[in-house]
């Protein structure tokens, strides 16, 4: 009996690690950022190129930054969720227009609408290595403490919003 | 004579396999070798299973044109190394470093190997051993032998 018993529980225990190994989704690395300081950046304005926003403009407050292009196709399925979010006036929603023209940008908002207090130009993309962007749209909870709480990889559904990014910043809001 | 040609013609498409269409110049050949080095031993993000050196992602690119543009300023390849770990995680890294969260990663195939070891070892002493067996079953069976062989 025992014979069988231990390669049989080496086997079943093998099978259980690649059932687990299975079901990872690879294309999710989990961000280093998460509980360290949003990375700071000072960016000039969609709606208004000569005004600048930076980090620091949010200090103390709990936000949402939300990565996005208008040549991204899956940003536009997310926008009806972050209207959503926008919609409960719980925090400010911050854009990062990421590696795109600004007049594409603004003609994309004036189609789809805009749920965002702000859009800032990341233009060649610096910012949004900073913040280890590599597949947009992505979206960051910042909490007051101005350290990044929780990140969003890929679209937003409303199912995520229900079930991660809202819990994660009603616990911030207290 | 007209296949010579073709084939020769086809060599010319496979003459380079890498995406890296950006030429940089560079100050010295040492940091023409550590951009090489550096952009072989990062991992895309965007196309998980190609290096920097290898991928055509728009991402890719700016990698490139930040490592570029760090050594230019004078940074160490272990500065540029850092600054991709802090903000894509290890995963960057093609050789992820040794540190309490890759102890079993590195240490692992090694660990298997001893338990294996050990496991044959253990089987060989085992199998070089006299069997230990109860003198008077031992009588018995010897006993039952002959018997049978006297009955042919």
């Amino acid at each position: 009996m025992i014979r069988f018993a231990l390669p049989l529980t080496i086997f079943v225990l093998m099978i259980g690690l690649l059932a687990y190994g299975l079901r990872l989704d690879p294309k999710r690395v989990p961000s280093p950022l998460i509980d360290k300081p949003a990375p700071a950046f000072s960016l000039s304005m969609l709606e208004d190129p000569s005004r600048k926003l930076s980090t620091a403009d949010f200090a103390g407050q709990v936000w949402v930054l939300n990565v996005w292009a208008s040549w991204c196709v899956s940003c536009r399925a997310e926008h009806e969720v972050i209207k959503m979010l926008a919609r409960q006036n719980l925090v400010i929603i911050v854009g990062l227009n990421y590696k795109d023209q600004p007049a594409d940008a603004s003609r994309w908002l004036d189609t789809y609408g805009n749920p965002y207090a702000a859009s800032v130009v990341d233009g060649d993309g610096r910012v949004g290595i900073d913040w280890g962007v590599y597949g947009v749209p992505e979206t960051f909870v910042i909490g007051a403490d101005g350290r990044i709480k929780y990140k969003h990889i890929g679209p937003v559904t409303e199912e995520s919003l229900q079930q991660k990014v809202l819990p994660v910043i009603k616990e911030l809001l207290g | 004579m007209k296949s010579i040609l073709l084939a020769l013609l086809l060599s010319f498409f496979c003459l380079s396999s890498q995406a890296a269409i950006e030429t940089y110049e560079f100050d010295s050949p040492k940091m023409e070798a550590d951009y090489k080095h550096l952009v072989e031993e990062l991992r895309c993000l965007v196309c998980q299973n190609q290096n920097l050196a290898g991928s055509d992602a728009a991402l890719a690119q700016d990698l490139r044109r930040e490592t570029y543009e760090m050594l230019q300023q004078g940074k160490t390849p272990d500065q540029v190394i850092d600054f991709m770990v802090a903000r894509y995680g290890e995963f960057v890294l093609y050789r992820p470093r040794f540190e309490s969260t890759t102890y079993l990663l590195w240490l692992g195939p090694f660990l298997l190997l001893l338990a294996a070891l050990v496991y044959v070892v253990r089987r060989l002493r085992a199998a070089g051993k006299p069997v230990d067996v109860d003198a008077d079953r031992l009588a018995e069976a010897r006993q039952l032998l002959e018997r049978d062989e006297t009955r042919q």
